[in-house]
């Protein structure tokens, strides 16, 4: 059928499933904006005008996070695609599927500094898996099904499809082609056929996993390290725990692996790393053997790389093999989803019992937990624990009260942890938990942020109040910014240089003037009086947490030096 | 850790469209290393290009940057080529000033020792077409200085193994298997 570029948009979106796009509109974005109203697809396709680009940016890879589906976002040229970058560069990297679609200036005018003319694509290149700039109509739907298809596969990422405006105005043949077909047509069976790859699900070595399971067998000391590979790789979990069950090992974990192991599970040690537990933290370094998923040994993990597990043969599964060797040097490694990988050590894998050497790592005890009349970190997560019955999707900004989530909110499935782990984002949250309220209205959905992340993007209480989705922002409100003061406090002689926040607005007022509800709290029972009306509320809520402008996240282990060395325990 | 840094040889084929060249090279760039020689032209399929890359690193940022090549979606193969068994060829044109008949027999006389040819002649300049590699390259540039040379221009060292061997048949399979996983869409 001959249509429009902009509705051949429209179209090849129904075809992957989407029904949640998010977006701002613009000049050179504006014949796919019509398509809403002119062919009706606002009856198919919800919008979500957000605030700001960046906040479309963020619900996309909020809902992305916690639906497992691919995220959408519209943009206009220019600042518009511009403002998606932060966004983007989250999504990249923390591995999230998300497909921006930006329409450039008419390629008559490209080149040439014309209003609102960006080179999007270049200025991507480095935060997307894969980006393309669309100048002929005829190739539109084929470069829109590869993008998809890119997003979701293998590790997923960010892809942005930029379009010049004349392409979406142009006109071109249009099929439907289900998903199912997508690799045998146009530019995806042509970018199989040349990479000299068969259409066919790839399987990892079997000699690779039978490596691992030898290597299992001699160890004494077993830990298993779980990332975030292990959160997106569809149906990875029930997997993963039946391994670390039958294996008995420890289980420690990356900020992106939260949910996997349930916060509570006997084999649970904790995150690893900058803020790990004292027992995670131990037990990499007496472990034999690593055995780490879906993960990239960052910096905040692998604090020191020489010496972390250095008692450890370090295996290594991942999906993508630019991960092997990269951070931290590896014994053996296997490629492979999470999933498939996990499926096939299980079939090999007998019931190990490590009894002596889970006593030795959870013999390990953390800091006390303070409680006095002051309102404490710690509790305002147990008391959204104990409210939800641990079922709250959260999200949340970057600092301390995100350490704080981590910590004390005990996850227990994958997707109810939306974080910017590798990026550090400050101000994703509120959008994240947006795209997650919509991708799953049945849940409650719990935005943990500071007083400074909610700043930077606070404007999207707008969004939450028109499109009525009821977010809940808890603001770990310390009049700083209390990860930074942290450092300052231990390592820069307490020279609180440009980091305290004595400054408005007041945030319940900020609430109510978008036309939400704003409840203070400054202990743990005004807090959990002021979440129950929250959670009755049916709206919007704002609940501003008064906390210690000194309280710390504990553990802590400094930037470049070995796990083991804590310099607050 | 103690790293030599040498030059290394990296073939790379890649699909043959826009933003390849600069989705390959930022890679070096975002390291900081310099791309010493660069040289890029179509294959026998015109969809695909392949790219010589010249840059001085250690052995195991280039393995980085391999790794990272591999990845990407608009790269087929990626083969860092072993010094001894590759022949490594480019063509440098150089303008020499050439007033005098005698400049010019003398400037003639240097390109056939060197098996350079005469491209062009003017009243005034002479231009040389050589192939070689650096240390022949060099000894005729260093020749030619004292006549002066006006311009200088290279192509960028192109390479290839030597014997049978090829960029689509040597890479390890199993490494190369990896990398496709990653990169399967299905």
């Amino acid at each position: 059928m001959l249509m429009k570029g902009s509705q051949i948009v429209m179209e090849c979106l129904l075809e992957q499933g989407v029904d949640t796009v998010f977006g701002y509109p613009g000049g050179t974005i504006l014949n796919i904006y019509d398509e809403f109203e002119l062919h009706g697809y606002n009856q198919k396709i919800r919008h979500y005008l957000t605030a700001h680009e960046q906040g479309a940016s963020h619900a996309a890879d909020g809902y992305a996070r916690s639906t497992g589906k691919v995220g959408v976002c519209f943009a206009t040229s220019g600042p518009g695609a511009t403002n998606l970058v932060t966004g983007i560069a989250t999504a990249y990297y923390d591995s999230s599927p998300v497909v921006c679609i930006t329409v450039n200036v008419a390629d008559s005018l490209m080149g040439k500094d014309t209003f609102q003319e960006v080179d999007i694509t270049g200025i991507t290149m480095p935060i997307t898996k894969c980006n393309f700039l669309v100048k002929d109509v005829n190739e539109l739907a084929d470069v829109i099904r590869e993008a998809f298809a890119i997003a979701r596969s293998g590790r997923p990422g960010p892809v942005l499809i930029d379009i010049t405006k004349n392409v979406t105005a142009a006109e071109a043949e249009y099929e439907y082609l289900p998903v199912s077909e997508h690799p045998n047509h146009g530019r995806l069976a042509t970018l199989l056929r040349r990479s000299n790859r068969e259409i066919k699900i790839p399987e990892p070595d079997q000699g690779d996993i039978d490596k691992l399971l030898e290597l299992i067998a001699q160890s004494q000391r077993p830990m298993v390290l779980v990332g975030g590979g292990v959160i997106r790789s569809k149906g990875a979990v029930p997997e993963f725990r039946r391994f670390i069950e039958t294996l008995d090992a420890p289980v420690g974990s990356t900020i992106m692996g939260g949910g996997a192991c349930p916060g509570n599970h006997p084999l649970f040690t904790g995150m690893v790393g900058m803020h790990g537990s004292h027992a995670s933290n131990m037990a990499t370094a007496e472990c034999d053997l690593l055995i780490a998923i879906g993960c990239r040994f960052s910096d905040r993990v692998a604090t020191d790389p020489p010496s972390f597990a250095k008692n450890a043969k370090i295996v290594h599964i991942d999906i993508d093999r630019a991960e092997i060797d990269k951070n931290v040097k590896t014994y053996h490694h296997i490629i492979g989803d999470a999933r498939r990988v996990l499926e096939l050590l299980n079939a090999g894998l007998e019931q190990h019992d490590y009894t002596a050497w889970k006593a030795q790592v959870f013999a390990r005890k953390e800091l006390p937990l303070k409680k006095d009349d002051i309102l404490h970190a710690h509790e305002i997560l147990e008391t959204i624990s104990d409210l939800t019955n641990g079922d709250a999707i959260i999200a949340t900004d970057v600092g301390q009260h995100q350490m704080w989530s981590c910590q004390y909110y005990h996850f227990s499935r994958p997707g109810q942890l939306l974080t910017s782990g590798g990026f550090g984002t400050m101000g994703f949250g509120l959008g994240a938990a947006m795209g997650a309220k919509v991708g799953n209205p049945d849940k409650v959905v719990v935005h943990c942020t500071g007083d400074g992340c909610f700043r930077m993007n606070c404007h999207e209480l707008a969004t939450v109040e028109h499109y009525d989705i009821p977010v809940i922002t808890v603001i770990f409100d310390n009049r700083t910014l209390g990860m930074v003061r942290q450092w300052q406090n231990l390592i820069y002689d307490k020279r609180f240089s440009q980091t305290t926040l004595d400054r408005g607005p007041d945030f319940v007022k900020l609430a109510e003037a978008y036309g939400l509800k704003g409840f203070r709290a400054k202990n743990q029972a005004e807090f959990a009086d002021a979440f129950k009306q929250a959670l009755e509320a049916g709206c919007g809520c704002v609940i501003d947490c008064a906390i210690d402008i000194d309280a710390m996240v504990h553990p802590m282990v400094s930037g470049g030096t070995p796990v083991t060395d804590f310099l607050l325990h | 850790m103690l790293t030599t840094i040498k030059r290394h040889t990296l073939s790379v084929l890649v699909e043959n469209s826009a933003g390849v060249l600069s989705q390959v090279s930022r890679l070096f760039s975002r390291k900081g290393y310099n791309i010493e020689s660069l040289a890029v032209g179509t294959t026998d399929d015109p969809e695909v290009s392949r790219i010589t890359i010249e840059v001085m690193c250690g052995e195991q940022q280039i393995g980085q940057i391999i790794n990272q090549l591999r990845k990407q979606f608009s790269v087929y193969s990626v083969r860092l080529l072993p010094p001894e068994q590759s022949i490594r060829r480019e063509l440098v044109l150089i303008k020499v000033k050439a007033e005098s008949r005698e400049v010019r027999n003398e400037v003639i006389q240097i390109a056939n020792i060197f098996r350079a040819s005469i491209i062009d002649v003017s009243t005034r300049s002479l231009t040389l077409a050589i192939i070689g590699q650096e240390s022949k390259d060099d000894a005729l540039e260093k020749l030619l200085s004292e006549f002066g040379i006006l311009e200088l221009v290279r192509t960028g060292m192109v390479a290839l193994e030597r014997g049978e061997a090829t960029i689509r048949n040597n890479s390890s399979n199993k490494v190369r298997d990896e990398f496709d996983l990653g990169k399967n869409i299905l």
